[in-house]
């Protein structure tokens, strides 16, 4: 049996990134590092005197989940905007791909198949040095990689479904502004969203990083509310990536078949 | 022979005006972009709604820059602001001064008309300090609604906003002037977040060690940072004036270095 087709798609991201890593590293590991010892340590501390933390925990171990599942949504976000519209737009190499083989599903597929693997290796190292930082008390806290990655597929597969049709890359800033940067500071990663006025709390049920916070924190503290609300911050996230993966699928195949 | 002086006259004369026909060039083109202008002022204040007050009421009060204590809303507030107005600048005069440069040609279009290299480092750095005011201007404008302004200083903290916007613009084309590559705009991030996370803007600088600390007080947004607080609170300091010196001789320099190098890679 061959390679499936998507797989093909996730090495040739792979040759690519072997030789542009580099660029990378600063966005995607350093930055939220940056982030976590600013809030983590720095604001942290001003927090702990203050209050004595949040529900108990020192302000570290409640807001390294929360950076965790945050920073790695917005990585997501920047893999599949600019370069979808990359690879259908300005270089064409995505009809390139479909020229061969590789159906636009599968190309689809591939895409945030990588972007998953990428993911992967951020929050991993996040959660490590977050682990040395004193920002992660259970070791229950490994969980919390797969919850991040599986948080950050939900906004790669509607965000690439969302690009590959765009006609300019000017809407993406407002995207990143308006969307993905209030889910970014609102949904329970720098402080509890019991803290939002009432009327806003309901919103955050429908916030996909709302679910992913909980469910890094959940792991990372190694107390979850209860076995049910684990099992319904994964069901809901679950639904959007079949959701997104529904709908990119097909706005992959009108933009790259005619 | 008379001809010849009215023509240089006019010449002359429409020359004058160079830099604000760059200006002009840059609110035209916005008109198309509105939307993305009205949304840069949305990340400081979302900022300010999450961390100053939704983690703030976790904080209580810390001492201001006087020492007086001050609640931790009225203490982030300006050190957003600060760092707002270096975004602001810095997005403007690197990645799209360098598109504009390097791949619309916009530049080498401007110098085909009357204008000067001066006026396109100009004008661009005017078109910086006219969207940084507006932002900045919104910025305060919250601030006093929500109750975040503790003294008629803060009336100060425009052109105080401005000052920084100029000491990053002029640094921001200098520094534009020597990429060669988009990879190269990873140094701009490398220099931004760092200074955005721990220039005194989210916590005091009483936080650091003092070997830190020394290093802290030595960047450009702490100068910024420092004067905004001071206005915003009321608690004036006379160190002010020395950041105020520091922000000022950093635009100057750096727009001196910018011209200078715009005559090169321009006008070959």
């Amino acid at each position: 049996m061959s390679t499936p087709p998507a797989l093909r798609v996730v090495e040739k991201e792979w040759v690519a990134w072997r030789r542009l890593w580099k660029a990378s590293v600063f966005q995607a590991t350093v930055a939220p590092l940056l982030f976590l010892a600013a809030m983590g340590l720095g604001l942290g501390d001003l927090v702990n005197k203050g209050s004595g933390g949040v529900d108990g925990m020192p302000y570290l171990v409640f807001v390294a989940p929360g950076l965790m599942a945050a920073t790695t949504m917005m990585q997501a976000a920047g893999e599949s905007l600019w370069p979808v519209l990359g690879g259908v737009k300005w270089m064409r190499t995505y009809h390139a791909a479909v020229a061969t083989p590789v159906g636009a599903g599968e190309l689809f597929a591939g895409h945030v198949l990588w972007t998953c693997l990428r993911v992967l290796l951020s929050a991993t190292v996040f959660l490590i040095v977050a682990a040395i930082l004193g920002g992660v008390p259970s070791l229950w806290g490994i969980l919390a990689i797969p919850a991040a990655v599986l948080g950050a597929s939900v906004f790669a597969a509607a965000l690439n479904g969302y690009a590959v049709t765009q006609e300019s890359d000017v809407p993406f800033a407002v995207i990143m502004r308006i969307g993905l940067f209030p889910l970014f500071l609102f949904s329970g990663t720098f402080f509890p969203t019991s803290r939002l006025p009432d009327w806003l709390q309901p919103v955050s049920w429908f916030s996909p990083l709302w679910h992913t916070v909980e469910l890094c924190r959940a792991a990372t503290t190694g107390t979850a509310p209860s076995a049910g609300s684990v099992v319904g911050h994964v069901t809901f996230l679950v639904a959007c990536l079949a959701l997104g993966c529904w709908w990119g699928v097909r706005r992959f195949t009108q933009a790259l078949t005619s | 022979m008379i001809a010849a002086i009215a023509v240089k006259e006019a010449g002359r004369r429409r020359h004058r005006g160079g830099a604000l026909r760059v200006v002009e060039r840059n609110t035209l083109a916005y008109r198309r972009m509105w939307l993305a202008f009205v949304t840069g002022l949305f990340e400081p204040l979302l900022y300010l709604l999450s961390i100053g007050i939704g983690v703030g009421g976790l904080v209580g009060k810390i001492p201001g820059p006087g020492g007086e204590p001050i609640p931790y809303d009225q203490f982030v507030a300006p050190g957003l602001m600060a760092a707002a107005a270096m975004n602001g600048a810095v997005l403007d005069t690197t990645f799209n001064f360098f598109f504009k440069y390097k791949y619309a040609h916009t530049y080498d279009a401007m110098l085909a008309t009357p204008l000067e290299v001066g006026d396109v480092a100009r004008g661009e750095v005017i078109w910086a300090l006219i969207r940084g005011g507006i932002y900045s201007g919104a910025f305060l404008v919250t601030m006093v609604v929500l109750g975040l302004v503790g003294s008629w200083w803060a009336v100060l903290a425009i052109p105080a906003a401005l000052l920084i916007a100029f000491a990053f613009a002029g640094a921001g084309i200098a520094a534009t002037t020597f990429m060669r590559s988009w990879t190269d705009f990873d140094f701009v991030n490398l220099a931004l977040i760092p200074m955005f996370l721990f220039a005194a803007t989210f916590f005091p600088i009483s936080q650091y060690p003092d070997a830190l600390q020394i290093i802290v007080r030595c960047t450009p947004l702490y100068q910024g940072v420092a004067i905004e607080r001071s206005l915003t609170t009321g608690q004036l300091q006379w160190t002010m004036l020395l950041n105020a010196l520091y922000l000022a001789v950093m635009g100057a320099v750096g727009l001196r270095i910018a011209t200078a190098r715009l005559r090169v890679l321009l006008q070959p």
